[in-house]
């Protein structure tokens, strides 16, 4: 491939109407600029593009989601697992190299959901027949009737399309289980909320079956049902050349106004226990900052300016275990030295950023 | 704009509505081919004795059109409102995102249809909005033509391409109706401007270019003022824009520059009123200053020779872990510097353990993570400490564990750079060391010859209140000695 050509004009040079892509990074954050990137610039009035894709460990959430409400996130902190935010709609997924993901570039004329899970559905059926593997009403698949291994979501824009569905081959599942289930308690939100459903690997179920096998199927159906002879094409998403803008798509993609900011209002209305002494915790979150938040503390037990100005110092805070930590221990600096008050305040105060 | 051309001179006097019809058809001969009408109703073009088309403007406001919600796709009657790009008040161009709605799994991007200005949004946010029923208001430019019963598209989903396409020498070229009207109150060829948009598109850029380029003068910005919607929708890359002046112009005298950037205020918030009150705490204490020259020439040598011993434990080795060694074994010996004093500075309290505290400079701002216990443990312990704090600094991830609880500072601002400072005492503590930069300067030894010594200047702090000069003088000597001869800190390590 010429290098001082973009993908853009390099597809269309390619003149061929159907076009299948696999991007060799295994980066969460690139792949999902790479998706946009093709979104935004490929023509696919008169061609369908497919992109093969797989990540390393990370957990992404849908567009309108809230990931307090979704994931453990101070446990993905400690593994080092990352967070996303795509643009589609839908639910939480795990992401690791076992779980492929696929991506159907369309018009939104030809935007066809259940025609391209019988492109994955039929795949897998070439591949071992006796595959009970069925497409259902809500865009999933399920394996034997009761196992989920594969959900969709969608990204419309004004005359582009794109469907991209997980399927899961090899997942790490107890981690998936252990990361998808949250640790906050007393969310009250709007946010789509994700349908938990009980999920297999199709290696559980035939261990011969390997990832990239299903992958080249996968391409070899998609020719077929659309009528294409392409070759797979690999293409890098770190190279900047070939797509221009792609490196800063990456960049926004990760920033935290991104990718917490974005979380539709909530409130948490929660309760804890300090040395006995049981506090009320009301807060508001919006864009991601706390917009209110409000504490009753059994006046016996502490004063409650003590809770007021925690309070008020953690409002127009990030709602982010570091920033609220950070506020804390300034505000520790100038809370009063009483070794009996000291340490009451500092057990309030940790007890409110482990909430968060 | 051969065909468009025509139109201009064999209609030299043309009601407004015939003219439009006849643009119309021109400009949308593939529409006729769909079942469906399309009206681009910012054109506001007459022709009137002339051969430039211009937009007559009229007394009254423009009309105000229901941009309705479109069909999604695949049977699809009902959405939700997930977030708006604009409110009431907004100007839009058309193609500019409006909104964002779910439905099913499936995110949709909804963009406007006209350009104009938004008047009413029918939904909130999180509520159901119905396909074919009116989603926004918009009060177009000018007076739009239009027939009574404009409809919007109720068939699955045409792209408005098609609507808005001209076909020139079998070119296809995109461009928003605004650019186009500026094409041609300019007399300028589309299909010869090269487009630097998405897709090809021409943007009002790419116009102003090309007559830059044709007439050599650089032309003031529009007042037409595009909306740009919040993120995703970044432009694609555009191609340098070259202005080549004309040789032959004089330098003509420079205009005065006029500033127009505007003051910005906003409140404090978060973190930073959290500073503002530790601060104000802070200088409350009546502070002094005693600063010094420290010869690290030796401390240097020591450093190069166990930085691989160190490496190969997997742990990087700065000058840090010594200078927090020396300032606890200094400490042991001048527990004043480790203390606090009550609200009233009636009680003065001891503290046992040796919490040095390290400034780090992080993505949130300046914090003050401590090392616990530093009396306990060995510069090779300290270092990994450091290691581990400077990686959750990094990450944006210390906790109140790592932030609270320090008896005494060390703020090495020299690795920024500057000499002296006049660091401010963090309450409650009572002392704070800043840092110079390490410099290379010459120096007198004991036999008066001049060598190169690796100097760094100390700038201490303290609470007047209970320390006086000469205790923080003895304390800074010791420090000092230990560094300039780290031999003698072995001697003295527990």
């Amino acid at each position: 491939m010429r290098l001082s050509s973009t993908l853009k004009t390099y597809l269309e040079d390619f003149c061929k109407p159907g076009v299948i892509l696999k991007s060799p990074s295994t980066d969460i954050f690139q792949n999902l600029a790479l998706e946009d990137w093709i979104h935004q610039h490929i023509d696919v009035q008169t061609r369908r593009v497919l992109l093969l894709w797989r990540n390393d460990s990370a957990v992404v959430i849908g567009r309108h989601q809230n990931p307090w409400q979704e994931c453990n996130l101070p446990m993905m902190r400690k593994l080092g697992i990352p967070l996303a935010r795509r643009r589609s709609g839908g639910g939480t997924v795990y992401h690791d190299l076992g779980n492929i993901n696929l991506t159907f570039f369309t018009s939104k004329k030809n935007y066809d959901r259940r025609r391209n899970l019988g492109v994955v559905t039929g795949a897998l059926k070439d591949l071992r027949p006796d595959l009970d593997v069925v497409a259902t009403d809500r865009f999933d698949i399920v394996l034997n009737g009761d196992y989920k291994i594969s959900g969709t979501a969608a990204k419309l824009g004004r005359t582009a399309a794109y469907h991209h569905c997980t399927l899961l081959c090899s997942s790490n599942r107890p981690l998936l289980s252990l990361v998808l289930q949250s640790n906050c308690k007393g969310i009250k939100s709007n946010a789509t909320p994700s349908v938990p459903s009980p999920v297999k690997n199709l290696m559980d179920e035939d261990p011969s079956l390997e990832a990239t096998d299903i992958m080249e199927a996968i391409a070899s159906r998609y020719n077929a049902e659309f009528g294409f002879d392409g070759p797979i094409i690999t293409v890098d998403p770190s190279v900047e050349d070939l797509m221009p803008g792609i490196h800063d798509m990456a960049a926004e993609l990760k920033t935290w106004e991104w990718v917490y900011g974005r979380t539709p209002k909530f409130s948490i209305c929660t309760s804890f226990t300090v040395e006995g002494a049981n506090v009320a915790l009301d807060m508001d979150i919006k864009n991601g900052v706390v917009e209110k938040c409000a504490m009753d503390v059994p006046q016996q037990w502490l004063l409650p300016e003590v809770g007021q100005q925690l309070g008020s110092a953690l409002t127009g805070v990030r709602f982010c275990p570091s920033e609220a930590a950070a506020v804390v221990a300034a505000l520790m600096r100038t809370s009063s030295q009483d070794p009996d008050l000291a340490r009451k305040t500092r057990r309030l105060y940790e007890s409110v950023v482990a909430v968060i | 704009m051969a065909a468009l051309m025509t139109v201009r001179g064999s209609f030299p006097v043309i009601r407004r509505l015939v003219s439009v019809q006849h643009l119309h058809k021109w400009c949308s001969s593939r529409v006729q081919k769909a079942p469906l009408v399309y009206t681009p109703l910012s054109y506001n073009v007459s022709v009137i004795h002339q051969h430039r088309f211009f937009r007559t403007s009229y007394a009254a406001a423009g009309p105000i059109l229901q941009f309705k919600l479109s069909d999604i796709g695949e049977g699809i009657m009902e959405v939700t409102v997930k977030e708006w790009y604009v409110k009431e008040g907004d100007r839009v161009s058309q193609f500019d995102s409006i909104c964002e709605v779910q439905s099913d799994k499936a995110s949709v991007t909804i963009t406007s249809r006209y350009d104009g200005v938004i008047r009413k949004l029918y939904y909130d946010i999180d509520s159901i909005a119905l396909v074919g029923k009116p989603l926004v208001d918009i009060e177009t430019d000018g007076a739009g033509e239009q027939t009574p019963d404009q409809d919007v598209v109720e068939t699955p989903a045409v792209s408005l391409e098609e609507h808005t396409h001209q076909e020139i020498k079998g070119h296809k070229t995109q461009a928003t109706p605004a650019v186009r009207r500026l094409a041609m109150e300019n007399n300028i060829k589309l299909s010869e401007v090269v487009g630097t948009g998405k897709d090809g598109r021409i943007l009002k850029e790419d116009i102003l270019n090309f007559i830059a380029r044709q007439t050599g003068a650089i032309l003031p910005p529009s007042p037409f003022h595009e909306i740009q919607p919040p993120p995703p929708a970044p432009a694609a890359v555009a191609k340098p824009k070259e202005i080549r002046p004309s040789p032959s112009i004089p330098a003509p005298v420079a205009p005065r520059p006029v500033f127009t950037g505007k003051d910005h205020t906003e409140p404090l918030k978060g973190f930073h009123k959290a500073m503002v009150k530790t601060m104000s705490a802070a200088l409350k204490i009546p502070h002094f200053g005693y600063k010094d020259e420290v010869d690290l020439t030796q401390l240097v040598r020591l450093r190069s020779e166990l930085k691989g011993v160190s490496e190969s434990r997997g742990v990087k080795l700065s000058y840090m872990p010594f200078f927090i060694k020396a300032a606890s074994l200094g400490l042991l010996h001048f527990p004043v510097l480790n203390a606090s004093v009550d609200d009233a500075c009636q009680n003065i309290t001891y503290k046992a353990a040796h919490n040095i505290g390290l400034a780090m400079d992080t993505p949130q701002g300046l914090l003050v993570p401590n090392v616990k216990n530093v009396q306990m443990l060995s510069i090779f312990e300290i270092a990994v400490e450091l290691n581990r704090l400077q990686s959750l600094g990094a990450a944006g991830q210390l906790g109140t564990a790592e932030l609270t609880g320090g008896t005494f500072t060390l703020s090495n601002i020299g690795s920024i750079g500057g000499t002296y400072a006049k660091p401010v005492i963090l309450p409650p503590e009572v002392a704070i060391g800043a840092l110079g930069k390490l410099q290379v300067l010459p120096r007198f030894n004991a036999k008066d010859e001049v060598v190169k010594a690796h100097i760094m200047n100390v700038s201490w702090s303290a609470d007047h209140r209970i320390i006086d000069g000469a205790t923080m003088c003895r304390f800074s000597n010791l420090w000092k000695s230990y560094l300039e001869n780290p031999g003698s800190m072995v001697l003295d390590l527990k």
